[in-house]
């Protein structure tokens, strides 16, 4: 190739490099992101997540953030209530489910989520307090029910199968529905 | 054959410097994503003349649990599940329980809800891995 042309690859390739460097430096995550209009008065007052979640325990899906962890490290103290009469009741218990066909069997943990939610939020409505009474499938969850409901828009998504179908069958002795109740 | 991507020198050749650039820029000019979980409510707003409302959950979550807005304010966890109205708002009831000056700022700051680009739809938004499920 002639050096003329060479140096005319370098210096456009290299041009191209820095354009992104800068792009990504300048990039404002709410720019183009279909979603908010920068002609809105307060777009500039709004604080961004890229600026919100970055110290917090990374994830690979969902808001990137492993909620959880950031709750039990201390890192958020997000508020439990408003009404000073609403009752915290955090209950460490899980509930393994069998019936999950060639997928390993799912270990349900009370405390992760009522460590977030209340017991009103998932009970009697979509799940029934009796295990195995509710008709819980994988294809209903899918669509946006059960645990679709949540699992897929706001909690991790339901791409993230092992981290709900954790417990391999070969292995597990115990009794499947609720263990016991681990005392804090 | 002689790979047009590596001088003989093996150096980094011109060509694969001017790939990587344009790569690059693909990827930069490529629209950015609404964050994971963001609520667009817009079945009156836009009638109303104003913005679309948008709903961060993130920023939420961070200071108050799930069950704070889904059990004490009574939201549904469906996205345009409640018929939130201004004046149930203004009146104490679902956003304003909290954006009243006492918990979090008040109810003059139309723009900071109202912020959406016009024609959104109602619904949840940005699933960063997911379609998501098919319900929303």
């Amino acid at each position: 190739m002639k050096p003329l042309f060479l140096a005319l690859l370098w210096l456009i390739g290299g041009l191209l490099f820095l354009h992104r460097g800068v792009a990504v430096a300048a990039e404002d995550v709410f720019v183009n992101d279909g979603l908010h209009d920068p002609q809105g008065p307060s777009f500039h007052e709004l604080q961004r997540p890229t600026e919100a979640l970055a110290g917090f325990p990374p994830d690979t899906v969902g808001n990137k953030v492993r909620w959880v962890n950031a709750l039990r490290d201390g890192l958020i103290n997000p508020r439990t209530n408003i009404v000073p009469e609403t009752k915290i009741q955090v209950l460490d218990m899980d509930i393994i489910f069998g019936n999950t066909g060639d997928n390993a069997f799912v270990r349900f943990p009370h405390r992760a989520h009522t460590e977030w939610l209340d017991c009103a939020n998932c009970h009697p409505d979509p799940f029934k307090e009796k295990f195995n009474t509710s008709g819980i499938k994988m294809s209903a969850i899918l669509e946006g029910k059960f645990c679709g409901k949540c699992h897929g828009a706001v909690a991790f998504p339901l791409t993230e199968c092992a981290r709900c179908h954790s417990i391999k069958p070969d292995s597990f002795r115990g009794q499947l529905g609720a263990q016991s109740v681990k005392k804090p | 054959m002689l790979n047009p991507l590596r001088n003989p020198d093996r150096r980094l050749s011109p060509a694969a410097v001017f790939l990587v650039g344009v790569l690059l820029l693909l990827l930069a000019a490529s629209p950015g994503m609404a964050e994971y979980a963001d609520v667009i409510l817009n079945q009156h707003a836009e009638q109303e003349g104003v913005r679309p409302v948008i709903y961060p959950h993130w920023f939420h979550r961070i200071r108050f649990r799930c069950k704070v807005c889904h059990h004490e304010l009574g939201f549904k966890m469906k996205a345009g599940g409640n018929e939130i109205s201004m004046a149930a708002i203004l009146d104490g009831k679902f956003c304003g329980m909290c954006h009243n000056e006492e918990i979090a700022w008040g109810l003059e700051h139309c723009h900071r809800c109202h912020s959406g680009l016009p024609g959104l739809k109602t619904g949840i938004r940005g699933d960063n891995k997911a379609g998501g499920p098919g319900e929303y």
